[in-house]
């Protein structure tokens, strides 16, 4: 019998690993002769840990389970019985089936660590396409699949692959930015952990089109099971050839190291991460010049997104009009959206751009796990606004957010019910922007501690209606006086905040909101 | 539960001499030996300072820049609670709470018996679970206040 339970770290940290203890124990004291593959998530945290077994009909799933629900499960294996965990044949989760996996495709599915198995689920035919395309070719068919950068700025990634194509040094640089620091946000985690080959690929490809030949994987030490998980990959990679001074037998060389960040959620932003990797403090350089010129060490260097980097496979294997096919607008293909927070059916849903705010929260997220109504909404990590449920007919899409004063950022939804504090939301917002405040600009570093002050003012009732002006003023010397979007963007949950939930801010303050 | 060595200055040179010669290799040496010591001990930063050709001041930028590097070993557990927004959403700024009460200290602060220090993360990746937590290696999910206790009980 062959099962697959996932090793993604949502999962063991809900008992994924006692479950695949217990799992093996029962079937040893029952002689059965048991394979058990751990696999990244498929993404549907309220049912982890969830165990699928193999049958002659494709895979049949059951979950969440429990230690205690191990033999019965076993059982009802055996005997073809009803079990109240079963949850039926996985394709036919309608959770699963209503998403367009393309970027996400063989996580959940494969031995993260199995070249083979890789292989055996489509893995490396766009790496072989763009060896047989060539550099130019290669960039010009990542140009016209629309992607854009999913880290958040939006920049299509083909034009920033071009100018690193274009410049003439002996060294380029591929990095890719696996600095997840956003709330809300676990892409580039469970890809790491559920197909890490899926993102060596894609940056073997970015090193031939642009003619770099070494990258960096600039992870967070937040992330232990993605190390863990990436660094056994690229050593399997570089035994399967993907990666190496002679990359699937071409002649051409690219190399992948893993480094782990310490902390800072500042080194998410593309410069402050290149002079983190230098072994600097995590400083944000102003631009230009851009990184694509000057990045890494002073060379040419493509930053990319884990997502970016890991949807560019798909790109080279299908043709960039399959790709571009989907989504709306100026947002082409898809997006692994990640729904976390205060939903009853949080996870990943890859799908493609267009989907409502509304669906997502409402009809894919099922409502509050609390019960109780929505309230807000927070998209794009800590430094998105907050949509109010009057504003849930707004598609996702980078133009439609921008067009309401929010950002889709990496793809991260925060629900909060109503017994939500606004005004300690935008409050948290400013805080953890002067704690995380690389220091390097004025309005980022003193903004945020002043706004802390304003707030604290407005709470204890202090002249509240000059404060609120001055609160607005402030987050206007912010947004466009700071070097990077760390002080550029505290300003979109403060602001939301105030227009949206202006009650909260004549209120007394609550004890919780004292601390 | 994570075991520490002593400060040894034999030991902290074979680290920096392993490492010290990869491109940007400040971030990695301070992760090795604050894996080995815990920390990251005031001697080791002249040491580092001049396998790498850097100023003193240099090296304590870096160190004091980031938030994970400790200037003193932690207690004999560490526990990570998350603060950000998707576990704040669920009701972990409560949990926070009642866990540095139980325990007595503050965030970053260390029992008395030396049994846990705990710190705050902001964010896991265990964003559709909260509100999460790390136990040492291990990752917590749904965590509350019973929980809390019970952590709090095998630890000590």
């Amino acid at each position: 019998m062959k099962f697959f339970l996932p090793r993604d770290m949502a999962a063991v940290a809900l008992g994924a690993d006692a479950v695949a203890a217990a799992l093996t124990a029962e079937a040893a004291r029952r002689g059965l002769a048991v394979e058990l593959v751990r696999t990244g998530s498929r993404g549907m945290f309220w049912l982890e840990p969830m165990l699928e077994v193999a049958t002659q009909a494709g895979r049949v799933a059951y979950g969440p389970l429990t230690v205690a629900d191990v033999p019965g499960v076993l059982d009802a294996v055996a005997t073809g019985a009803a079990h109240a965990r079963a949850l039926g044949p996985v394709d036919d989760i309608a959770w699963l089936a209503r998403q367009t996996r393309l970027t996400f495709a063989r996580c959940g599915i494969v031995d993260p660590l199995s070249a083979e198995d890789y292989a055996a689920h489509g893995g490396g035919r766009g790496l072989d396409r763009a060896l047989a395309l060539g550099p130019a070719a290669t960039v010009a068919e990542v140009t016209a699949s629309g992607l854009r950068g999913r880290g958040g700025a939006g920049f299509p990634t083909g034009i920033k692959w071009k100018t690193v194509a274009d410049a003439a040094d002996a060294q380029k640089y591929i990095v890719a930015n696996a600095d997840e620091g956003d709330s809300g946000t676990y892409a580039d985690r469970m890809l790491m952990e559920g197909d890490p080959f899926c993102l060596i690929e894609g940056m073997a490809i970015a090193g031939i089109a642009v003619g770099a030949t070494q990258g960096y994987i600039y992870s967070r030490s937040e992330y232990p099971f993605a190390n863990a998980t990436m660094r056994a990959a690229i050593a399997a990679a570089r035994r399967a050839a993907m990666l190496g001074p002679d990359v699937r037998g071409s002649g051409i060389a690219f190399e992948l190291e893993l480094r782990v960040g310490a902390g800072a959620y500042v080194c998410g932003e593309e410069t402050a991460l290149l002079e983190s990797l230098e072994g600097k403090r995590g400083q944000v350089r102003a631009k230009p010049p851009l990184p694509a010129h000057q990045g890494l060490f002073g060379r040419p260097t493509v930053i990319n997104n884990v997502v970016s980097l890991a949807s560019v496979p798909f790109i080279m294997a299908e043709g960039a009009a399959v790709y571009r096919d989907y989504g709306m607008g100026r947002s082409r293909g898809t997006m692994p959206i990640q729904l976390a927070g205060n939903l009853k059916h949080a996870g990943l849903f890859e799908t493609a751009f267009g989907v409502t705010l509304g669906e997502l929260v409402e009809d894919i997220g099922g409502g509050t796990m609390s019960g109780r109504p929505v309230r807000a909404v927070q998209v794009g990590g800590p430094l998105g606004a907050y949509f109010p449920p009057s504003l849930f007919d707004t598609p996702f899409d980078y133009e439609a957010f921008a067009a309401r004063d929010g950002l889709i950022g990496h793809g991260g939804v925060v629900v909060f019910d109503d017994t939500v504090d606004m005004r300690h939301q935008a409050r948290f917002a400013l805080e953890f922007c002067a704690a995380e405040s690389c220091g390097k600009c004025t309005p980022c570093r003193l903004g945020a501690v002043r706004g802390v002050e304003v707030i604290d003012r407005i709470a204890a009732g202090e002249n509240r209606g000059g404060n609120l002006v001055l609160l607005r003023d402030l987050c206007e010397t912010m947004k466009f006086g700071s070097l990077c979007a760390l002080g550029g963007f505290t300003p979109y949950p403060v602001l939301s905040a105030l227009n949206h939930f202006p009650d909260d801010f004549q209120a007394p303050a609550l004890p919780a909101a004292a601390e | 539960m994570p075991s520490y060595e002593p400060w040894s200055a034999a030991r902290a040179e074979t680290i920096i001499a392993a490492g010290k010669d990869a491109p940007g290799a400040l971030l990695p040496l301070l992760h090795d030996l604050q894996h080995v010591f815990g920390c990251i001990p005031d001697a080791a930063v002249p040491m580092l300072a001049a396998a790498l050709n850097l100023s003193r001041a240099e090296i304590h930028g870096v160190v004091s820049f980031y938030h994970d590097f400790r200037s003193h070993p932690p207690g004999r557990h560490i526990l990570k609670l998350c603060r950000a927004e998707a576990c704040q959403a669920v009701g972990g700024e409560a949990v926070a709470r009642h866990a540095l009460a139980r325990l007595g200290i503050d965030w970053h602060g260390t029992t008395p018996d030396g049994a846990m220090t705990v710190e705050p993360v902001y964010c896991l990746g265990l964003c559709a679970c909260g509100p999460s937590a790390m136990l040492d290696e291990a990752p917590l999910a749904r965590l509350d206040a019973a929980r809390v206790d019970a952590l709090v009980e095998t630890v000590r």
